[in-house]
């Protein structure tokens, strides 16, 4: 055993290449990214597994492509591990749900980091329940040394299930550091060894029939599972408690008072595996006068436990107000949510201090992008503006006030182009380059299929800026000849420096592309500082 | 025992990253630490905050409580007053005083510091004339970590062998620059 210092998603990284990883596949997205940067770093410096082998670990177009990748490696009978954000998800949703019915050969972890609160992040969504929606079980840690250790174990569940594994995290888990016990060593590769060719990858709907049976046959033992790893200490008869994942830490930092008010600690119940051990859940609320849940994220757990018809006991939780239903949870709140005090503090400034967003980087290229399409729209009393998600959502506030519109990665385009088909004219797509990569090509395909009047702005920074300038799939050398690769007429393809001093020159061929009737790509090319910062540091 | 500090400045700063030399000075000294922070986007200029937490006993709760925080340690003096509701009774903050204008609703920056001084416990140090002092201005964050020596329950050697190990990559000079400045510091707040 060694002891290290690491944030939840490095303890991740480290347990993966422990458990004999072959292969990792990610997209960037706060606050996961590091997992594929810490395996990364690691590469580089050499690290192997236990048997001396390299592992691959490789940023992709999007998350269903880097999902696509690690169920390839699981066919070909290796440890796999695909990790994204909680958006991210959603973009991987089809080989996500479909993965739960097939025979998983060599082990898949599928690592999704959940942003309560929303830290850097368009919702707050909770990736338990879309693994209770695949069927799939699903671990989620309570601290750093549970992140690596639950990583292994998520490994060895995939194996022996033949199923994915979904490793749920958060922000504060992922992005906060605590010591860490690892393995000396750890374990070595599986053999490439094809999956049985027994047709259980082979999802036709005769097949998934079987399939799907087999994974409602398996829930009963996921179920058992979760039961046998959540721990029920039984204490107070007054009051139960139920914790899950890292919530279990806001409990833990208020426990001592509690029990120094009431006399007695509550009667405890810590999720960290699911399907819901709902056996454990009825011990533990048959011994108790009321019982409170503590989860971050969606009111799970509180969600099964209340069911539809009246219950014996009291639920407390989210649902019934003594924890909010939104943000991020704290141990300010569970404080609250266990009847205690206050704290008393020193009292609060008379003046209170001003929030202070983000803005873009002095110097960033999407600012001058921004004031030549800005000018170019002028003569355009209505227009529309719809961008996407990357630094460029900035120009929503002052002082740039260019955008109008960011929903999800992608949308840029095809809203553009819907808002075209329906009669808004002219329409502008402000796009990044990894967001276009990621999921605004097929969009555009759209748009060159039915000839939509609608000019894509591509600001090609060459990285993904937002979340730390990963590089993007494809050099920023080929963006043009893939642009028109997808059909747009060589005409209308504009590559454009985006810098002031280019200034009159874009606003004149932005003007000349939203003038054209049909579909025109305009690329503003400048890379970030950041980006170049990072190079430059190498 | 246990020691809750709050480190807080605006991004691109690099103030919070000082975090790291009181994390392992602390865990030389065998306590358990764990730190938090909040980070992601890129861009520059808005609030950033790290929690740092030491104990000889177990820490639970990667974030602080408010009312809690025993030291906070602010590289913005708008910021030390943004966290002030985490501060607990007796607690002490240590803030360098120049403010960081990026927004266009800055409060006057005479009242900021008026009502910092208003709190029982405030230091405030020019932290980037001692940087300057001491011959590197992009020290002041050890320089504020110097100010801070005296109420972190560490040993000041044991902080200046985080600081050697934190810098030890980048050259003798930047390592002998910041010790001065973390030597600086400690003097403004004997
Ligand atoms: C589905 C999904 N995956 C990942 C993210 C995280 N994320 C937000 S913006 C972004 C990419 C930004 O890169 P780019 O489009 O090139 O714009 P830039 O930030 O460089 O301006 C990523 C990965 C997300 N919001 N949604
Ligand atoms: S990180 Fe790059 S793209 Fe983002 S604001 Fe800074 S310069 Fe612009």
């Amino acid at each position: 055993m060694n002891t290290e210092t690491l944030m939840g998603d490095e303890a991740i990284a480290l347990g993966a290449v422990h458990a004999g990883l072959s292969a990792a596949f990610a997209y960037p997205g706060t606050p996961s990214t590091e997992i594929m940067e810490t395996l990364q770093a690691m590469a580089e410096k050499g690290a192997t597994t236990a048997d001396g082998a390299k592992f691959v670990a490789q940023w992709c177009a999007n998350e269903k492509t880097a999902y696509e990748s690690a169920l390839g490696a699981s066919y070909a009978g290796r440890r796999a591990m695909v990790s994204m954000k909680h958006v991210g998800l959603n973009v991987a949703a089809d080989p996500f749900v479909n993965s739960a019915l097939i025979r998983i050969h060599g082990g898949l972890v599928v690592v999704v980091a959940d942003d309560p609160g929303m830290h850097s992040s368009q919702d707050e969504q909770d990736s338990r329940a879309l693994a209770a929606f695949a069927r799939m079980p699903c671990f989620e840690p309570a601290d750093q040394q549970e992140a690596y250790d639950m990583t292994l174990e998520a490994f060895e569940f995939s194996e022996k299930h033949e199923v994915p594994v979904l490793v749920r995290i958060t922000t504060r888990l992922a992005h906060s550091r605590a010591v860490v016990k690892v393995a000396a060593k750890g374990r070595a590769q599986n053999p490439v060894d094809k999956a049985p060719q027994d047709m259980s990858w082979i999802l036709m709907p005769a097949v998934a029939r079987k399939r799907w049976k087999a994974l409602l046959g398996k829930q009963a033992d996921f179920r058992a599972y979760a039961e046998e790893r959540s721990t029920l200490a039984a204490a107070s008869k007054k009051l139960g408690v139920v914790t899950a994942g890292l919530a279990l830490q806001y409990y833990r930092e208020n426990l001592e008072d509690f029990v120094a008010a009431e006399g007695e600690a509550p009667s405890h119940l810590h999720i960290g595996h699911y399907p819901i051990p709902a056996g454990k859940l009825r011990e533990l609320c048959a011994n108790v006068e009321k019982v409170l849940v503590i989860e971050d994220g969606y009111p799970v757990v509180e969600e099964a436990l209340r069911g539809v018809l009246p219950t014996p006991i009291p639920v407390l939780g989210k649902m019934s107000g003594e924890l909010p239903l939104d943000g991020e949870l704290n141990p300010d709140l569970v404080r609250a949510a266990l009847g205690l005090p206050e704290r008393e503090g020193v009292p609060a400034p008379g003046l209170p201090p001003p929030g202070r967003p983000p803005q873009l980087c002095v110097g960033c290229p999407h600012a001058d992008s921004f004031a030549a399409l800005k000018e170019a729209l002028l003569e355009y009393p209505t227009h529309a503006v719809n961008s996407d998600i990357g630094c460029y959502t900035l120009g929503a506030l002052a002082p740039y006030n260019a955008i109008e519109s960011c929903v999800d990665m992608g949308a840029s385009i095809g809203m553009a182009r819907g808002a075209a088909e329906a009669g808004l004219r002219p329409t502008v797509a402000i796009i990044g380059d990894s967001t276009f990569y990621h999921s605004g090509m097929s969009n555009l395909v759209d748009a060159v299929s039915h000839g939509t009047n609608t000019t894509v702005y591509i600001l090609d920074n060459q990285t993904t800026g937002m979340t730390g300038a990963q590089p993007t799939i494809a050099p920023s050398s080929r963006l043009k000849d893939l642009v028109i690769g997808l059909g747009v007429d060589p005409a209308h393809v504009r590559v454009l420096d985006a810098h002031k001093r280019s200034h009159e020159a874009s606003v004149k061929a932005i003007k000349e592309e939203l003038a054209h009737p049909g579909p025109s790509v305009v690329i503003g090319v400048r890379v970030c500082i950041e980006a170049y910062k990072k190079e430059r540091a190498k | 025992m246990k020691y809750d500090i709050v480190l807080c400045g605006v991004g691109g700063q690099g103030g919070i990253s000082v975090s790291v030399v009181i994390a392992r000075a602390a865990m030389a000294a065998g306590l358990d630490v764990k730190q938090s922070e909040v980070h992601g986007m890129s861009q520059r200029g808005g609030e950033v905050l790290a929690h740092l937490r030491m104990s000889d006993k177990p820490v639970a709760s990667p974030i602080i409580p408010r009312a809690s925080a025993d030291l906070i340690l602010a590289f913005e003096p708008l910021e030390a007053l943004r966290y002030v509701p985490w501060l607990r009774k007796g607690g002490a903050i240590v803030t360098a005083t120049a403010p960081l204008k990026n927004m266009t609703n800055y409060p006057d920056p005479d009242a900021v510091v008026a009502e910092l001084r208003k709190i029982p416990g405030a230091v405030l140090v020019d932290a980037d004339a001692l940087a300057k002092e001491a011959g590197n201005a992009r020290a002041a964050n050890v320089a504020l970590v110097g100010a801070a020596a005296k109420y972190l329950p560490l040993e000041a050697s044991a902080l200046e062998a985080a600081i050697k190990d934190l810098f030890a990559r980048k050259g003798d000079a930047v390592v002998d620059a910041n010790l001065r400045a973390f030597e600086h510091g400690r003097r403004a707040n004997p």
